[in-house]
C-alpha cells in the first residue's frame, strides 16, 4: 500500500461499521453500492485503462447473475462453487464476444458490444424453461451461512475488497501499463512489439470475469434475476457511473457508483423522472468536468498545492 | 544482406504511390532514402514494417520472409521504426513511454502482478540520458516541445536494441542546433551498437554527411542509388530532386 492510499483505511473502517448503525436502509444501500462499484471498476478496466468503450457490459453482469442463481437452484451446486463458476461463465462469454469485438475499432467496437449484449438479453428473455423468461428467475435464496442482510453485506464487502485489490494490482502491473499505452496510441503500441488485439481481448476477459462476479452478488442480494439486468439501459447506467465518477482514476467509478445509487434512492422517492435527471447531470458533467468527479477533485487538489 | 526489398508496389485508389521498388541493405550500413515530397518514402517504410499491406513484392529480413507479417511480429524480429509525425503515448510521462517499450522488448508485458514502477528504472533512465531527456523524465510526454517529442520517439525505438532501425525524418521540425545534435547522436549510437540504419530526411546536409549510401525515390520509383558523391553528381537526381531542393 503506498502513501497515497491512506484514505482507504478510514473508508474501509466506516464500511465495516455500517451495520452497527442499525439501519436496514443503509446496509441495503451500502451493499448495492459495493456491488456496482465492483461492476463499474471492472468496466473501467476497458474504458479508462484500455480505451475501449463497451456498450454492452450488462451482458456479463447478467450472465453472472443467472449463472450463479441457476447453478445453485437448478443444479444444486453449493454457493462458493456456483459463485466462482459464475465469474468463469462471464469470462467465457467475454472471450467469445471479445474475440469478434476487438477486430473492430472505436464506434464499431461499441456497437458490436451492444449488439452482442442484446443477443444475450433476448436469449434470457425468451428461454423460458431455463431463465423464467420475462417474469425472471425468482426465489434465489441467500446461502444458509449468509442468511441475513448483515451477513450478506459483510460477505459482499469482503469479496469486493479482494476483487478491487486484485484489479488494482493488475492495472499497476506491466500488463496494466501496456493497456494504457494501447489507450493512448494503439498503433504505436503495435510498433513496440505488442499484439494489441490479444491484450485487448485479455483485458476484456478479465473485465467480464469481475463483472460477472458483481452480477452473481447482485442476483442473490436481489433474491431474483431478471432479463432487465442485461438490457441496454443497465449497460448505459454502469457507463454513466464510470464516467461520472472519473474514468482516469482507479476509484473514480466507485465514487460514481455511490453517487448514482444514492441520488437514485433519494430522487425516485420524489419524482419518476430519474432517468431525465441522471441524463442532465451527465450532460453538465461532460461539459464542465470531463474528468468526472474524481478528476475534478484531483485537479483542485493539485491547484491548491501549487498555490501554497 | 540484413534487409532485402523486392519489387514493392502499392497504390491508393488507383494512384500508384510505390511502383516496383527494390533494394538491399547490408548489416551495419547507414542508408538514407531521399526524394521530393510525395515520392513515396514514408509509404516504403510503411510497407516494410507491416503498417500497410502491400499490393505486390517481398520483404526479407534476416533471412525471414516478413512480407505478410503483422507489425508487432516484425518488431519482435528486431526491426523498429520511428514515425514522421510524432507518435508517442501523450498522457504518459516520458519515463513511462520508454519504460513501456522496454517492458515489451524484455518480454515482461504479460506480467500481471509485479508493480510496474519497480521495473527497468535504471535502463529507462539510461536511455533517456542517451537521447537527452534525462531532465524531463517525469514530464507528460504530450506537453513536451516538438523537438523533445522527436527525441522521445527515438528513445522508444532505441529501447528495444533493434538490429534495423527505420527513422522517418527524425529531425523534421527541429531547429538547426537540435538537428545537428540529433544527427550526431544517431550516428554515434549506430556506430556503437552496430545498428543498421535506414532513414529519410529532407535536410540535404544531414543526408550527405552521415549516409554511406543513398537511395533516390521519385514518383514511387527508385531512380538511382549510390554513395553520396555518386548521387550528388548524378544528372537525373539533379534534375528531379536537387534542382528543386530547399
Ligand atoms: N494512406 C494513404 N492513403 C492515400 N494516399 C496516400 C496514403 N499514404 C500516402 N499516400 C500518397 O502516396 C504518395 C506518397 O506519399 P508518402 O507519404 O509515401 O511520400 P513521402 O515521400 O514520404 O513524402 P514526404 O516527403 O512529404 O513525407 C503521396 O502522394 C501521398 O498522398
Ligand atoms: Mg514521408
Amino acid at each position: 500500500m503506498s502513501k497515497q492510499d491512506w484514505f482507504l483505511i478510514p473508508i474501509f473502517l466506516i464500511l465495516c461499521l455500517v451495520p452497527l448503525s442499525g439501519s436496514r436502509f443503509y446496509v441495503f444501500l451500502a451493499t448495492d453500492i459495493l456491488i456496482f462499484a465492483l461492476f463499474a471498476v471492472s468496466l473501467n478496466l476497458l474504458l479508462g485503462y484500455t480505451g475501449l468503450v463497451s456498450f454492452g457490459h450488462a451482458a456479463y453482469f447478467g450472465i453472472g447473475a443467472y449463472a450463479c442463481a441457476l447453478l445453485m437452484r437448478k443444479a444444486s451446486i453449493v454457493f462458493p462453487v456456483s459463485f466462482v463458476a459464475a465469474g468463469l461463465f462471464g469470462a467465457l462469454a467475454a472471450l467469445i464476444i471479445g474475440f469478434f469485438c476487438v477486430r473492430l475499432t472505436k464506434i464499431y467496437f461499441a456497437m458490436l458490444t451492444l449488439a452482442f449484449s442484446q443477443i444475450v438479453w433476448a436469449a434470457a428473455f425468451k428461454w423460458n424453461s431455463l431463465t423464467g423468461g420475462d417474469t425472471g428467475f425468482i426465489g434465489v435464496p441467500f446461502p444458509q451461512y449468509l442468511d441475513s442482510k448483515t451477513r450478506y453485506y459483510y460477505f459482499t464487502l469482503a469479496v469486493v475488497v479482494v476483487c478491487l485489490f486484485i484489479i488494482r494490482k493488475v492495472v499497476n502491473s506491466p500488463f496494466g501499463r501496456i493497456l494504457t499505452t494501447i489507450r493512448e496510441n494503439s498503433e504505436r503500441t503495435e510498433f513496440i512489439g505488442i499484439n494489441v488485439k490479444f491484450f485487448q481481448l485479455v483485458a476484456f476477459i478479465i473485465s467480464g470475469f469481475f463483472s460477472a462476479l458483481a452480477g452473481a452478488l447482485f442476483g442473490i442480494f436481489n433474491h431474483s434475476v431478471f432479463p432487465d439486468f442485461l438490457f441496454w439501459p443497465a449497460s448505459a447506467e454502469v457507463l454513466i457511473m464510470t464516467i461520472l465518477g472519473g474514468m482516469y482514476s482507479f476509484f473514480g467509478p466507485v465514487v460514481g457508483a455511490a453517487v448514482v445509487l444514492f441520488l437514485r434512492m433519494q430522487i425516485t422517492s420524489y419524482t419518476q423522472y430519474w432517468p431525465l435527471i441522471l441524463g442532465m447531470i451527465l450532460a453538465v458533467l461532460l461539459f464542465f468536468f470531463p474528468g468526472g468527479i474524481v478528476g475534478f477533485l484531483q485537479n483542485r487538489l493539485t491547484l491548491l498545492r501549487g498555490n501554497r | 544482406m540484413i534487409l532485402t526489398v523486392e519489387n514493392l508496389k502499392k497504390s491508393f485508389d488507383g494512384f500508384v504511390a510505390v511502383n516496383g521498388v527494390s533494394f538491399s541493405i547490408e548489416k551495419g550500413e547507414l542508408c538514407s532514402i531521399i526524394g521530393p515530397n510525395g515520392a513515396g518514402k514514408t509509404t516504403v517504410f510503411n510497407l516494410i514494417t507491416g503498417y500497410l499491406p502491400l499490393d505486390e513484392g517481398r520483404v526479407i529480413f534476416n533471412g525471414v520472409d516478413i512480407t505478410h507479417m503483422r507489425a508487432y511480429q516484425i518488431c519482435r524480429l528486431g526491426m523498429r521504426r520511428s514515425f514522421q509525425r510524432t507518435n508517442i503515448f501523450p498522457r504518459l510521462t516520458v519515463f513511462e513511454n520508454v519504460q513501456a517499450a522496454l517492458l515489451a522488448y524484455r518480454g515482461k508485458s504479460f506480467n500481471f502482478f509485479t508493480p510496474v514502477e519497480t521495473l527497468f528504472r535504471e535502463e529507462t533512465e539510461a536511455i533517456l540520458g542517451r537521447v537527452g531527456l534525462q531532465d524531463h523524465s517525469n514530464a507528460m510526454s504530450g506537453s513536451l516541445s516538438y523537438g523533445f517529442q522527436k527525441q522521445l520517439e527515438l528513445g522508444i525505438a532505441l529501447a528495444s536494441e533493434p538490429d534495423v532501425l527505420l527513422l522517418d525524418e527524425p529531425t523534421a521540425g527541429m531547429s538547426t542546433e537540435e538537428t545537428s545534435a540529433t544527427i550526431e547522436l544517431i550516428g554515434r549510437i549506430a556506430h556503437e551498437k552496430g545498428l543498421t540504419l535506414l532513414f529519410t530526411e529532407h535536410d540535404m546536409e544531414v543526408v550527405f554527411s552521415i549516409s554511406e549510401r543513398i537511395l533516390v525515390l521519385h514518383q514511387g520509383q527508385m531512380i538511382t542509388e549510390g554513395s553520396p558523391d555518386e548521387v550528388r553528381t548524378n544528372p537525373d537526381v539533379q534534375k528531379v530532386y536537387l534542382g528543386e531542393a530547399r
